[in-house]
């Protein structure tokens, strides 16, 4: 069997620089959660289909594992780490408490970045944009009703 | 798309305004929240160890094989690998599993991995361990299995003819089958103006799919020979019952321990193939060893939810439309090891006559392998596909007889002037008034104005359907149940635990024994022991999750068939209780009184009616753990109070298959309206509600959430979640991509309402709720029925599952299930 090929990278995760060298085909979900270490974002499919491993990539949502680590190399991530600051929590966040909009929280990661990148593109999305702008994540706790008006209400 | 919530009419206990004393009742904020959306909870997958290796399962591509040979030798060869574990090698260092089921299922070998043959596409046959996720994979590519195909059966019916046997030692494809027979079915037959029968209807194959794969990272300590298995298993008292004798130790050598979990929904309740397995290897290997199934493994080999056929459904109906009861062949296709599953064969016995006063029930039940994954609780679990059938059969029935299906559940529902009933075979439901629930989801339905909105659709070209799915939810089993299955079982009532104590600079610390997966548990348990400490629930610090170290479990310690409310939460109070007597009688002692004379209120033990003679709760906590010389020699206290929480149950009658075999049902009356277009089968549910009555609610919010998830799970399998499989026995629906579960665009408005009907036999008066029934699956069944049949005429929904395709071919012949019914009018 082929030598595997490795490659330096680095990347900004929540304003914190890293540099790390990863083999060339090391997913970046998996750079993130094993390498990494922060363990918030999540994997729940093969398929790209979950959205439990959702992060913003220079601003965008990306789902993290369909892609490599290497083309993050010199990118600025943001994950659910990064949402809080000192401890506070952030109004979105918060909502999701309020809320009600997590049960056993594991596509809560994925689900607050999708919310976070449409709040930015959209400061008062209606219910079927929030709907749309939630529909790469899949919930299997809470039928997404709290989810959404959780959204809501952080946009207001 | 709104959510309304109305409040009853008619309230129980609690009226509209009222806000009721204390904490419990209230949706207090979710302790477990603040971790969960920053990301800081910690799943199985995310503990790491020192020099862990990665395992990764060489599988079957084969439905039904010999192994020949497992040649692991390049395998071990690639830079990276630590070891292997193949089927020879299991069988030597462990026994198989014990079987539930009497024989011919009692002698079924069931081992961690594929001894011999292969008996599904994904059973394991080796596993591999490498310092990568990625090696590990790449070197179970190099596993070479050399496999000998034999024919294979997929269909339940087909394999009871035994003509392609799976398992040698049972010599028999049927694991377990009994007659049930209750009240007189014969005579009601007789007495009957009509006689309805149904051929055939079919519970589709799907599951809940937890988003979190199972998984888990196992230590060996060779110092100790013990395991600690950080794992996301549901149910780790039963799992270590199973995995123990397997490894040949004692139950405590093996300590399970989990904090978050990314939802169970039953899936993870039979895990211990893969942990046997994975211990197996940690102690070959003298390594940490860590698993994290893939979404196609779980898909395709770890549990499926059960599926079952019902044949020849014979139902006697006077002329009013009242109904005598019904009698049915059931037949339950397990899959390739029916693990848990014989349970299953009893457990839909805890609501024989669902909802309905139906008095002559005759089930002959029959539980068969096949060579598809093996099949494990599943959201509703067993009762689920028997309620369906009592909701097919009232809609069935009153469509072929012209009654409307609203008065004739009406007619046949238990009343709620009966409560406590007792049902044919000896279950008692507790509380509830079906009637009235189904009147509030009619209203929130807005039912009154039906003949409006069908015209409205017929005007578009569609047809218009609307249904109801009334189930039961029934909780707190009594596992004297599996006697009836096998006399030999030596299981019985059941249990949980609870510690709660009070700590030096006065922290109150709950430890439970469940095993949490999103219900909530630290919440409505702080809610509970803040009500009887007189703190509040910020004052109350519960442990997440679960480990078999703190001593907090017992044997049927889990999270599972929709319990907590009562085992969970009535070990909380107990422990909570004795704690409150024991800080009265140490307080007493300070001051030189009586107990009777303290009471707990703001985080203080007081003298009552002297506020100045207070001692703060870190005052107890210190003397007790810290200061306690010149304490009276008699006081007896230790301010660490573990309670097990025990419902008060008989074994049943094992002759005539009779007893409570639960305790407590909640009820759920789902009403959905949809539109179908003729021309394509493709429908859309266009307004749904849904009532719940789970007796006392100790967190609306939390309820309400159950609810809205196991709508949302059960409308996903009523019309796109199926397993099916192809001709060779591959899963056609391996993953997310090819199994569709509702994302948030799929999810119609929902609407829900409650009534508490408190029940008299817990400790708080709640019930556990959390499984749903599959009231989904019921109502859009029913709707489906009424938009597509009239009365003698148009197709019959036989199946759980009716994809667009499906209600197409429903619509191209209708004559192909028509010919399903028959009337027979006397």
């Amino acid at each position: 069997m082929e030598a595997v090929s490795r490659k330096t990278i680095t990347v900004d995760v929540n304003g914190e620089q890293y540099e790390r060298e990863v083999d060339a085909r090391r997913l970046l979900i998996h750079f993130i959660r094993d390498d990494l270490d922060l363990t918030g974002s999540h994997i729940g499919c093969d398929t790209g289909n979950c959205g439990a491993c959702s992060v913003l990539l220079d601003g965008t949502l990306v789902k993290s594992c369909m892609m490599l680590a290497v083309q993050a190399d010199g990118a600025k991530i943001e994950t659910v780490e990064g949402l809080a600051s000192e401890g506070e929590l952030n109004g979105l966040q918060q909502a999701f408490s309020d809320h009600h909009a997590l049960q056993c929280g594991y596509c809560t990661p994925g689900m607050l970045m999708s919310a976070t990148a449409l709040l930015r593109e959209n400061k008062s999305p209606g219910e079927d944009e929030i709907r749309k702008g939630i529909q790469g994540n899949i919930c299997r706790c809470t039928g997404y009703v709290n989810i959404v008006e959780a959204i809501k209400a952080a946009a207001e | 798309m709104t959510e309304t919530t109305v409040t009853p009419e008619r309230p129980l206990v609690v009226e509209e305004g009222d806000v009721k004393p204390g904490f419990i009742g209230q949706s207090v904020p979710r302790k477990e929240d603040k971790r969960l959306v920053q990301g800081e909870g910690v799943f199985f997958d995310d503990v790491k160890r020192h020099e862990m290796g990665y395992v990764h399962f060489v599988r079957s591509p084969y439905a039904h094989a010999r192994i020949k040979s497992v040649d692991v030798s390049k395998a071990l060869e690639l830079d990276g690998v630590y070891g292997t574990l193949t089927g020879d090698e299991v069988a030597i260092l462990s026994d198989p599993f014990f079987e539930l089921s009497t024989p011919p299922g009692a002698n079924i070998k069931d081992y961690a991995l594929a001894v011999g043959r292969v008996r599904h596409v994904g059973d394991p046959v080796a596993a591999v361990v490498a310092r990568t996720r990625e090696l590990a994979r790449d070197a179970a590519e190099l596993v070479e299995v050399e496999y000998g195909p034999l024919p294979h059966v997929l269909d339940g019916e087909e394999s009871l003819k035994d003509e392609i046997v799976l398992h040698e030692d049972a010599g028999s494809n049927t694991v377990w089958s009994g007659v049930f027979d209750w009240g007189d079915f014969d005579a009601a037959l007789a007495d009957a103006d009509h006689v309805v029968r149904i051929e055939r209807l079919h519970f589709d194959r799907f599951s809940s799919t937890p988003l979190e794969c199972s998984g888990c990272l196992v230590e060996f300590n060779r110092g100790t020979g013990q395991w600690t298995i950080h794992g996301n298993h549901q149910m780790p008292g039963v799992g270590a019952i199973w995995m123990a004798p397997a490894l040949r130790v004692g139950i405590d050598k093996l300590r399970f321990v989990s904090q978050d979990i990314g939802g169970g929904f039953g899936n993870k309740i039979t895990l211990h193939p893969q942990y046997t397995a994975c211990c197996l290897l940690a102690r070959k290997l003298n390594r940490p060893v860590q698993w994290t199934e893939w979404r196609t493994d779980q898909h395709t080999a770890n549990t499926h939810g059960n599926e079952r056929t019902f044949l020849d459904v014979t139902v006697p109906v006077k002329a009013d439309g009242t109904m005598l009861g019904f009698a049915v062949r059931a037949i339950d296709d397990c899959g390739a090891f029916p693990r848990y599953e014989p349970l299953g064969c009893i457990i839909w016995a805890q609501v024989t006559p669902g909802c309905y006063r139906w008095r002559n029930v005759r089930v002959d039940f029959t539980q068969v392998c096949t060579n598809k994954s093996p099949v494990a609780p599943n959201r509703g679990y067993s009762r689920m596909q028997h309620l369906w059938l009592t909701e097919r059969i009232i809609d069935i029935v009153a469509g072929e007889l012209g009654l409307d299906p609203i008065e004739t559940r009406k007619k046949n529902y238990v009343k709620h002037e009966e409560f406590p009933y007792e049902t044919p075979n000896g279950c008692v439901y507790d509380s509830g008034d079906y009637a009235r629930c189904l009147d509030m989801v009619l209203d929130l339905i807005g039912y009154d104005s039906l003949e409006e909105k069908r015209r409205d659709a017929e005007s578009r070209g569609k047809l218009f359907g609307i249904g109801i799915g009334s189930t039961l939810d029934s909780g707190t089993n009594n596992f004297g149940q599996s006697m009836i299955l096998n006399p030999e079982l030596q299981f019985s009532g059941n249990n949980e635990v609870a510690t709660v104590k009070l700590d030096i600079f006065g922290e109150i610390v709950v430890t439970l024994g469940t095993v949490p997966q999103g219900q909530g548990h630290e919440t409505t348990s702080a809610q509970v022991v803040a009500e009887i400490l007189g703190c509040t629930p910020d004052d109350v610090n519960v442990r997440a999750g679960h480990d078999t170290y703190w001593n907090s479990n017992a044997g049927f310690s889990g999270t599972y068939a929709s319990q907590f409310a009562v085992t969970g939460l009535g070990a909380v109070k107990g422990a909570a209780d004795k704690l409150a007597g024991e800080m009265k009688q140490l307080a007493a002692a300070v001051f030189g009184s009586s107990p009777d004379d303290i009471e707990l209120v703001e985080s203080q033990a007081r003298i009552k009616g002297n506020p100045e003679a207070a001692l703060p709760f870190m005052a107890l906590g210190a003397i007790l753990n810290a200061n306690n010389a010149g304490l009276p020699p008699d006081l007896d206290v230790t301010l660490n109070v573990r309670y097990v929480y025990r419902p008060l149950f008989e074994k049943p009658d094992l002759e005539r298959k009779f007893g409570n075999l639960t305790l407590t049902y909640a009820t759920q009356i789902h009403a959905c309206a949809l539109e179908i277009d003729p021309e394509t089968g493709v429908y859309e549910i266009v307004d749904y509600a849904a009532v719940d009555d789970c007796g006392n609610r100790i967190h609306p919010q939390i309820v309400e959430g159950q609810v809205h998830g196991a709508t949302a799970q059960a409308l996903g399998a009523a019309t796109h979640e199926i397993f099916t499989y192809d001709e060779d026995g591959n899963l056609l629906t391996p993953n997310f991509y090819d199994y569709h579960v509702p994302h948030a665009l799929d999810m119609p408005p929902m609407k829900t309402g409650f009534i508490e009907s408190e029940s008299p036999f817990t400790p708080l008066g709640a019930k556990g709720m959390g499984e749903g029934g599959g009231a989904g699956i019921h109502a859009v069944c029913a709707a489906l029925q009424n938009a597509l049949g009239r009365r003698g005429e148009g197709p019959i929904v036989w199946r759980s599952c009716n994809p667009y395709e499906g209600v197409w071919d429903l619509l191209q012949k209708p004559e192909d299930t028509r010919k399903l019914v028959s009337v027979e009018t006397r």
